[in-house]
């Protein structure tokens, strides 16, 4: 099959004809929108942006278009980052440069329009206005990348995210997509590309951080007719989303990055084992191989090569172990998703017994550029052993959530503070929680500490996949402790006996300390202090003795929080109280008789019951009966509930 | 109901055993939940013992042995939406609802599902009714949303397994 006409010449140069040069040139400004031809309105409809109401926005923009009988283009575009402030509308005017709008909901859409289609810009709404060297600026409207959410980042992987239309594959080759896939094939046998990668120090995005190149030639080394080449977009860690963000926002940059990698290691066969909670990713993702495909760009004989490669989806069905490589070759096999000891490694012996790869999406977006510009350029940003840059996802408490792209090495600090905006209503920093249910949390001594995979080893915490979650004084590590092995004893695989039976015993442990005094019956007080002896001994005895990777990181976050906020897990155990006011079993709720008007609203919505009193005159909690729900201080409209 | 499960099952003809969790997804989708028939003949079609079937079925998480609610309501319970009380907001919805997570409401109205995590921390907590996401959610808007599909006409298109 042949090229498309417009990759063939941006990669070849100019054309022979000048007159088809300048058809092409004409068509690559048009698809890069440098300039329009008439009003064309952006809508960020990826999930965030639908969450916080992007449809109607969308529907509110076509209802005023049609109203007005304005002709106007509306292009849905994924997401640009900045979740907080979705839904995010963008505005581009013929000769003028496009401008973008924050936290449009569907009612603010006539009044922007209106307003943005004669030429003004209402300052309360506007974020910034992109740099395009072809039209015309907006007066007193500052730059998109001078805005201190995006100034400080480097964006690679999200380049083109919340910019382009993600169902257009011109448009992704308009912005030299595809490119290093040509470049790779023409100039490169698969052990140079393995090379480049290599030299790249291109690490695995995922959580382990392994070479990527290195991981390849295992592959390519080991012997068999068929090697296979799976992308794992199994994003189970609470808290992460760029793999979602990326394949929604530019699905055609995972599939020119599985194309490469998978003619790095001469697999002909990939599969993409992506999360079914994440539909419109799917969606997307379908969209986007059929396009290449109907390209040439996946499928039989690739550009006139000999690889071919055909990508096949497989939608995971909820298993947080599944993220493991031996358990999601398990799950693609049809099996329970339980890990196998290593060796043999997958490289060696994997999906069904053939050498495989496992490459993470964001390990695989990365890759366009790793080819494209070259090992050195790449291996240029960063710290010794972190090379490029790490997507984070930005959330918790701070004022700015969304997806960032950072250099490596860029300082906790900026990232929560500068990007993020800092803690919101005027509360302390506590800490941020980084790499999921397998990671650590970073305290305020360590802000200053670089992101690095071995300077966030120092601190017990790992890369991972990259979530960040900010916490404020409000937080309470016990209980953020007790949260995530909540969530990592229900979600092990019940193979090997430390991480199954482990888990539940530090959960119960953790259970014990927030519990209040009153829910404690004889001998369970005794039980709760030897068991709190026991905490960290059994904590290592985890780490030290698990199957997989899930079991071993898996008493991270007690590990964690017992190194740094001891005097949190203190208070709850000595003192039986919750400095934060999280713990609900700790926190004794009163009613300020002052305040109170005896509406007899907190005694109705109380479910046990606890609150006593007469109409018009001061009620009373009982505390032996309190469940600490939490319900009365929702329906009080006094402020006369008091919490301690 | 049977025709639906052939018209799966035709779509993979000589099936390994690798096709049993897309098989087993799509039924879901077609009937919204894992009957006992449909797992007896999806082992039969593969030539995989019931057991087995089972096996990998309760291993994950997605899928269900009970048919779900006409509104299929799901709780984040992931470290962003933790971190912004959603303890207290799955709390809520179930004192709005009446059930436990996982469980059908008697009248077939509403189903309750923790989720661990929908990938939109940016906006938590986050809480997903029928596939749409409703940010930024509050104890006391919990009430609000539920009731916002209360009111609605029963729905019967299927595409709610997002």
């Amino acid at each position: 099959m042949k090229l498309p006409e417009l990759l063939s010449w941006m990669v070849d140069g100019e054309a022979v004809d000048p007159a088809v040069s300048r058809q092409h040139q004409q068509r690559l400004a048009e698809l890069r929108r440098e300039d329009v031809s008439r009003p064309t309105v952006f809508v960020g409809a990826g999930t965030c942006g639908l969450g916080a109401g992007a449809k109607q926005t969308l529907a509110a923009v076509h209802t005023y278009l049609d109203s007005h009988e304005i002709k106007a283009d509306v292009v849905m575009v994924g997401c640009v980052g900045l979740c907080s402030l979705e839904p995010i509308v963008d505005v581009q005017l013929p000769g003028r440069s496009r401008v973008c709008f924050k936290q449009i909901t569907a009612d603010k859409v006539p009044a922007l329009l209106e307003s943005a289609l004669a030429g003004t810009v209402r300052d309360n709404l506007v974020l910034g206005q992109y740099r395009q060297a072809a039209s015309g600026i907006w007066p007193d409207v500052p730059f998109l990348d001078e805005h201190p959410f995006f100034a400080p980042q480097t964006r690679w992987v999200l380049a083109n995210c919340g910019v382009i239309n993600p169902s257009q594959i011109e448009e992704y080759i308009a912005r030299g997509g595809y490119g290093a896939l040509v470049k790779v094939l023409r100039d490169m046998t698969p052990e140079v590309a393995c090379d480049v990668v290599e030299q790249s120090g291109l690490r695995g995005r995922g959580g382990g951080g392994f070479p990527t190149g290195k991981k390849w030639k295992f592959a390519r080394q080991s012997p068999g007719d068929q090697k296979y080449l799976i992308c794992n977009a199994d994003e189970g860690d609470p808290g992460a989303f760029m793999d979602r963000a990326v394949i929604e926002s530019d699905p055609h940059r995972l599939v020119e990055g599985m194309a490469i990698a998978a003619y790095g290691i001469g697999a002909s066969k990939a599969y993409v084992y992506i999360r079914a909670e994440y539909p419109l990713a799917i969606k997307r993702l379908k969209a986007a191989i059929a396009q290449a495909e109907a390209n040439g760009l996946i499928g039989d004989n690739i550009l006139g090569t000999d690889f071919s490669l055909h990508v096949i989806i497989k939608m995971g069905a909820g298993a947080f172990v599944c993220g493991e490589e031996t358990a999601l070759i398990h799950s693609i096999e049809g099996r329970r998703g339980m890990p196998r000891p290593r060796p043999p490694f997958p490289a060696v012996s994997g999906l069904f017994g053939k050498p495989t790869i496992i490459n993470n999406v964001e390990t695989l977006a990365n890759l366009p550029t790793v080819i494209s510009g070259g090992a050195e350029r790449f291996a240029a940003l960063g710290t010794k052993t972190s090379k490029g840059t790490k997507v984070f996802a930005l959330s918790g408490k701070v004022s700015r959530t969304g997806l960032v792209e950072v250099a490596m090495g860029t300082p906790v600090r900026k990232i929560v503070f500068d990007i993020g905006g800092g803690i919101p209503n005027g509360k302390a920093y506590k800490a941020v929680q980084i790499g999921g249910p397998s990671g650590g949390c970073i305290p305020t001594q360590h802000l200053d500490i670089d992101v690095d995979y071995e300077s966030l080893k120092m601190v017990g915490a790992i890369m991972g996949s990259g979530g960040l979650v900010v916490m404020d004084e409000d937080t309470c590590m016990v209980d953020v402790a007790k949260f995530f092995m909540d969530f990592i004893q229900r979600e092990s695989c019940g193979k090997c006996i430390p991480c199954r039976e482990g888990t539940r015993r530090m959960l119960e442990i953790l259970q014990r300390i927030t519990r209040g005094r009153k829910r404690e019956r004889g001998i369970e007080s005794l039980d709760r202090f030897k068991s709190v002896l026991h905490l960290q001994s059994l904590a290592e005895t985890i780490r030290d003795t698990s199957l997989c990777g899930l079991g071993q990181t898996a008493p991270n976050p007690v590990l964690s929080t017992l190194r740094w906020f001891r005097d949190e897990y203190e208070a709850h155990i000595y003192d039986r109280v919750c400095p934060a006011a999280a713990c609900t079993e700790l926190i004794i709720y009163s009613i300020d008789a002052d305040k109170c008007r005896g509406c007899t609203v907190c005694a109705k919505k109380c479910p046990a019951g606890a609150i006593l009193g007469a109409a018009k005159s001061p009620h009373h909690i009982v505390v032996d009966k309190c469940i600490g729900c939490g319900c009365c201080v929702d329906a009080c409209r006094f402020d006369a509930v008091v919490k301690q | 109901m049977t025709t639906d499960l052939d018209a799966v099952l035709q779509r993979y003809p000589n099936a390994s055993r690798d096709a049993l969790i897309p098989i087993l997804q799509e039924v879901q989708q077609e009937q919204g939940y894992l009957s006992r028939d449909a797992v007896v003949q999806v082992g039969r079609h593969l030539r995989l013992p019931t057991s087995k079937i089972y096996g990998v079925a309760t291993f994950y998480n997605q899928f269900r042995f009970q048919p779900q609610g006409r509104n299929h309501v799901q709780v984040c319970r992931g470290t962003a939406c933790h971190v912004k009380g959603s303890a207290a907001i799955l709390d809520a919805v179930k004192r709005e609802l009446k059930i436990e997570a996982g469980q059908t409401s008697r009248d077939g109205e509403f189903s309750l599902e923790v989720v661990a995590c929908i990938g939109a921390c940016g906006l938590a907590p986050v809480i997903c009714v029928n596939g749409e996401f409703h940010a930024g959610v509050t104890t006391k808007s919990v009430g609000k949303i539920v009731d916002s599909y209360r009111r609605k006409a029963p729905r019967n298109d299927g595409d709610e397994t997002a």
